[in-house]
């Protein structure tokens, strides 16, 4: 701590060169923490997913159809807990604009399968008693300010027409990352008024009686409706929504690319920074050398200088794009997780000492090799 | 005591057959040639000679700032060219206060921080750190300017913080490099007494090297360097023996 004041009155000598320089991290860990939340959105919250629990699809496609009868075959096999399913329907509010995910629920099973969304009892059962009821997340009520009671018309895409719902019901999630902006209904409703797919769902959702006997669980439906008109496709959720990611393309390589350019664009500021305020200081440090101080005080000295600026611009990044995304999704829907995660902070925080450290270390090292009675001659 | 003739003992600084030579461009330049030199603790000497004899050089391979190209440098029975880099930094840190001719303070720094500087490296406590401080710069008569910055300071007041920066730790020895060079006249005598009060009151070993016969003349000493070699002769320049009576 003693130091601490040394490191200081060194950043603050030249104080537009430290503001900039802490400005580049900024940018550089705001724009990370971007890249990595919508990573994370666009994953589809491959790490929330349900390790118990597997999603079951029609081989041919994410959108062909499986028929409804299969419920009580895969209820029946070995190891598994529950069933629920569900129909995506597609539809928007007013205008196109305005689209979330909504989709048809077996309201019988759904939140047995899902009971980490948080539902009172009577709105459930309030749910249940209405035929056009539907339960909604909190970022909608955020979003368009619906409230219970409350008659929201959605325009199908799917299944043409103006479908009128009640709203009955508004989940909680225990984590704010698993707050999407989603709109369920009762699968009854639709198979009542669709005009086609008639007796099919979407996809069923399976939960297993223990993680460990998903695998088997899995293969075991596949191989009950194999050579069926209707083939399963048979993942855990997280393998499910880390397929459904992919179909964009390959994320990662895209957002590591772009980060890539960043950081080292970042390296070569910060470097030229540091290599300029050390040669400016030559004299000072062959002058603190000779008080003493060893070589790898001096080498600290000036990485510390670097660790400091990187500290404080890369949290100051992190936090401007904490709070961009406590706003939600921006997209409206698109984008159902966004959500810059603590761990994901402290990633950056790593990254941005990483590249606070790795910028100085090559003029940190020319500091501390500097040769005092040359350095000397030169002030 | 001063002996130049190599053949003191138990000397505070033992210098025997020092040589130090530079390359530039290719060429080797012969700076100092089988220099002997024994100085007992408490005195202080001057080390006069034209430019480029050496005088500096000497100066730095005393405190530790360079190696010898061969012979050897003991300090209190402590052989320092056979220092690592880092024992030789604590080595000064413990033992040698220098004071240079430009000042050489930390602009960004107050009087008060820049003699703190070298308690940094201790393990004193901050209130003690505060004692030393405000000792040292009340022996060089800064107590009232200590929270000034190097440019509000005179020239004078500078070279008075450098002192204070010098004996904060209470080294033994003190290496002047011309340090009223940069001086007028009086703010100069001002820095010679306090650097001949060191000696005397606090018996500092003192080297200053200097152009200046009227600074040489506060030594108990003065030695002539030239061609790398050393003899002893009065502050005007007259040899206490003759050139080819000196023992190198």
């Amino acid at each position: 701590m003693k130091y601490l004041h040394l490191i200081l009155v060194n950043l603050k000598r030249k104080k537009l060169r430290t503001l900039l320089t802490a400005g580049s991290f900024l940018v550089a860990l705001f724009l990370f923490g971007l890249l990595m939340t919508i990573k994370l959105a666009l994953s589809g919250g491959v790490d929330l997913a349900g390790a118990d629990r597997l999603v079951v699809l029609n081989r041919v496609s994410l959108i062909m159809p499986l028929p409804i009868a299969y419920k009580e075959q895969i209820q029946r096999m070995p190891h598994v807990a529950d069933v629920t399913f569900a129909t995506w329907f597609g539809g928007y509010y007013q205008d196109m604009k305005n689209f979330f995910p909504n989709y048809a629920v077996d309201a019988e099973s759904f939140n047995r399968v899902y009971s980490e969304y948080i539902i009172s009892d009577e709105e459930w059962a309030a749910f249940l008693a209405d035929r056009q009821g539907c339960i909604i997340s909190p970022a909608l009520v955020d979003r368009f300010g619906f409230k219970l009671g409350d008659r929201i018309p959605l325009e199908g895409t799917i299944w043409q027409g103006t479908w009128q719902f009640n709203v009955r019901g508004i989940y909680k999630v225990p984590r704010r990352e698993m707050l999407t902006s989603e709109l369920w209904f009762q699968y009854a409703y639709l198979e009542e008024q669709r005009a086609f797919f008639k007796g099919t769902v979407g996809w069923y959702v399976v939960k297993v009686d223990d993680p460990v006997n998903a695998v088997e669980v899995a293969s075991a439906i596949d191989a009950r409706f194999r050579n069926s008109p209707f083939e399963t496709k048979t993942d855990t959720e997280k393998a499910f929504a880390a397929g459904f990611a992919n179909q964009i393309g390959n994320i990662r390589l895209l957002l590591l690319s772009i980060g890539g350019i960043v950081f080292f664009t970042l390296l070569l500021v910060t470097g030229n920074s540091i290599a300029i305020a050390v040669r400016e200081r030559t004299g000072e440090l062959a002058v603190m050398k000779t008080l003493g101080f060893s070589d790898v005080s001096i080498l600290a000295l000036v990485m510390a200088e670097s660790l400091f600026v990187a500290a404080v611009g890369g949290a100051a990044g992190l936090a401007l794009a904490k709070l961009f995304t406590l706003g939600g999704d921006p997209t409206g829907g698109m984008l159902p997780y966004f959500y810059l995660s603590g761990k994901t902070l402290v990633a950056g925080l790593g990254l941005a000492l990483a590249a606070g450290a790795v910028a100085a270390f090559i003029p940190a090292v020319g500091a501390m090799r500097l040769k005092i009675v040359d350095a000397l001659r030169r002030v | 005591m001063v002996r130049v003739d190599g053949k003191g003992s138990g000397a505070l600084v033992e210098i025997r057959d020092l040589d130090k030579k530079y390359y530039r461009g290719g060429e080797e330049i012969d700076v100092l040639r089988g220099l002997n030199l024994d100085v007992d603790a408490g005195e202080f000497i001057a080390f006069m000679g034209p430019s480029g004899s050496g005088k500096t050089t000497l100066l730095n391979l005393i405190g530790g700032l360079d190696a010898p190209t061969a012979g050897s440098i003991r300090v209190a029975g402590e052989e320092i060219s056979a220092l690592s880099g880092r024992k030789l930094a604590a080595w000064r840190a413990r033992h040698i206060g220098f004071i240079f001719q430009m000042y050489n303070l930390i602009p960004v720094l107050t009087a008060y921080q820049n003699v703190q500087l070298p308690l940094l490296l201790t393990g004193l406590s901050k209130s003690e750190r505060r004692k030393h401080v405000e000792t040292a710069l009340g022996l060089v008569g800064l107590g009232d300017r200590m929270h000034h910055y190097p440019r509000q300071l005179s020239g004078g007041q500078e070279q008075r913080a450098a002192i204070a920066r010098a004996i904060v730790a209470d080294p033994r020895i003190l290496l002047c490099d011309e340090p009223t060079g940069d001086l007028d006249r009086a703010s100069g005598e001002g820095i010679l007494d306090i650097i001949s009060r060191l000696a005397k009151e606090y018996k500092k070993t003192i080297f200053l090297v200097t152009h200046d016969p009227v600074a040489a003349k506060r030594a108990d000493t003065v030695l002539h360097l030239d061609k790398g070699t050393l003899l002893e002769c009065t502050a005007e320049g007259q040899f206490v023996c003759e050139p080819e009576e000196k023992v190198q």
